[in-house]
């Protein structure tokens, strides 16, 4: 493998799936405790109309991401916490409509759409230097934010009528929480796609969930799993000539699924 | 705030939900060092009025003050003790974790836990008895453990009110017993306000009792009549004037 660093497309790679890593060992953590895993999905997938809105205004689609993710964030935080539709109805439909824009914007963009499937299923090999620096930018903004709330968040995600009676600003707090996890939409786009980013966010945080119960601690070991299972995909996605966003998620859910079936078997041997 | 103020003063209070009237015309007074205890049917309308105490929901009509003020400024000096509920036992929480959080009101953003705030959490395990379990994940405590806890998070704000919703719903009788006792400590130091549908145990250990089902019916007293018991259970209730020390009503 280390033959392979001497490329500058490896390194970046590696770069991009480390900076992805932090985002989502981070914020995976929440998305898993708090149980908003759903809504988490519906962001990603509605951000796809911020890559319409990129093609359509002929700019690089990830800035188009960036404001049209947070404002789905913002969007379906308020009308799932507003709105007399039940939480999981107003989500799907905004998941959808989000979908459907982009869509439309795409078609309506004249000539080809070059790299469309990068932005859906991802394509860590050819992530170009500039979007590392927004990676960096990002991963830095949401580590500041949860760094500085910390104490705030952990209250929010195990009791919000409790940390809103000791005068927390719950609401505000988890529309706050909801952007940061579009930011981690955006830092993902790149590695794996809007349709995978929920992998990433999801599997390892239940993973260092099942080694840790403390907060801090099950972060590192999300970024860490994250770090290990994106360069193990990069590698045999190299090696097989496979999409890497999509051998990023096998590997993850592989190893997931493995850990999980001999974990069930030994507790199983021990009653 | 007024030191000769009431605790709690609610006048007139009418919450609705959906068009169906929830609370209607509750008036009470709650003094330094009552300990109240509210019982009545599910679906009463217990939860809610704490909830209107704690200003979570706002009444469609009627005053209230806590301590002299709203209930969101007056929140600082209450600690909340919620209905038992299904939360994620697994969520990755310490003991000492939980209790901080009833400390967030005193720390404010942007600031980590200082040692008030530690020393706070410290003794208000202490005073629960939990202080050895400080280091365990939330989830593995029994039912009187953890209801323990959640008291020691209530207290660790230095409440100058307790409410308490349902707090026996959890734990077994032996259990329930030292919970009560715990009460009876804190009571001297802070007004208790505790609702509950277990009338025969709400009736040894409160001071003053009160029914609630939509409307209120207090006297200010451990005795209510047996109209108000039927008013409010829409039913005849007899099996309540056990244990004459404690008796909830009148002889007759």
């Amino acid at each position: 493998m280390l033959e392979l660093l001497q490329y500058e497309f490896v390194r970046n790679a590696i770069a991009a799936g480390i900076l992805a890593s932090i985002a989502c060992g981070i914020i995976g953590v929440y998305v898993v405790v708090k149980r908003i895993v759903f809504i988490s999905g519906g962001i990603a997938h509605a951000s796809f109309g911020g890559i319409g809105l990129g093609y359509y205004l002929g700019i690089n689609p990830i800035l188009g991401v960036l404001p049209f993710s947070i404002a789905s964030a913002l969007s379906m935080g308020w009308v799932s916490k507003r709105s007399r539709l039940p939480e999981d109805t107003a989500i799907g439909i905004l998941w959808a409509l989000g979908m459907s824009i982009g869509i439309i914007l795409v078609s309506l963009t004249p000539g080809y759409a070059p790299d469309l499937m990068t932005y859906l299923f991802g394509n860590i090999l050819t992530v170009p230097f500039s979007d590392i620096i927004l990676m960096l930018v990002l991963d830095a903004i949401i580590i500041v934010v949860v760094y500085s709330f910390y104490k705030e968040f952990l209250a929010l995600c195990f009791d919000e009528e409790f940390a809103t009676v000791r005068g927390v600003a719950a609401e505000r707090l988890y529309l706050v929480l909801l952007c940061l996890i579009a930011l981690t939409v955006v830092v993902l786009i790149r590695v794996v796609g809007v349709i995978l980013v929920i992998a990433l966010l999801t599997i390892p945080a239940a993973m260092s969930r099942q080694f840790t119960s403390n907060l801090k601690k099950m972060m590192m070991l999300s970024i860490i799993f994250g770090a290990v299972f994106s360069s193990g995909g990069i590698w045999l996605s190299y090696m097989f000539d496979v999409p890497s966003g999509a051998t990023i998620v096998l590997v993850m859910s592989v190893v997931y699924l493995m850990y999980s079936l001999v974990k069930g078997i030994g507790s199983r041997g021990a009653t | 705030m007024n030191m000769n103020s009431a605790v709690i003063e609610l006048k007139d209070i009418w919450v609705h939900y959906e068009g169906m009237p929830i609370l209607e015309g509750v008036d009470l007074v709650v003094e330094p060092h009552d300990f109240l205890g509210i019982i009545g049917p599910n679906g009463g309308g217990k939860s809610t009025l704490l909830k209107v105490i704690l200003g979570l929901i706002n009444p469609s009509r009627g005053v209230i003050k806590v301590f002299g003020d709203t209930p969101k400024s007056a929140r600082r000096d209450i600690g909340y003790l919620p209905q038992y509920s299904l939360f994620d036992m697994e969520f990755p929480m310490s003991v000492w974790e939980v209790v901080l959080t009833g400390r967030l009101g005193h720390t404010g953003l942007l600031k980590r836990y200082n040692d008030e705030d530690k020393k706070a959490a410290y003794d208000a395990l202490e005073e629960v008895d939990m202080l050895e379990y400080k280091d365990r994940q939330i989830g593995k405590l029994s039912g009187g453990q953890r209801q323990r806890v959640f008291i020691a998070r209530a207290l660790a704000g230095e409440p100058k009110l307790l409410l308490l919703d349902e707090p026996t719903t959890s734990i077994d009788s032996i259990m329930q017993e030292e919970f009560y006792e715990l009460l009876n400590k804190l009571k001297a130091k802070m007004a208790i306000v505790m609702v509950s549908h277990d009338i025969s145990a709400v009736s040894v250990y409160v001071d003053k009792i009160a029914c609630l089902n939509h409307k209120l019916f207090y006297h200010h007293s451990k005795e209510l009549t047996s109209e108000d018991l039927e008013a409010a259970y829409q039913c005849p209730v007899d099996m309540i004037a056990h244990g004459v020390p404690h008796r909830v009503l009148k002889a007759h």
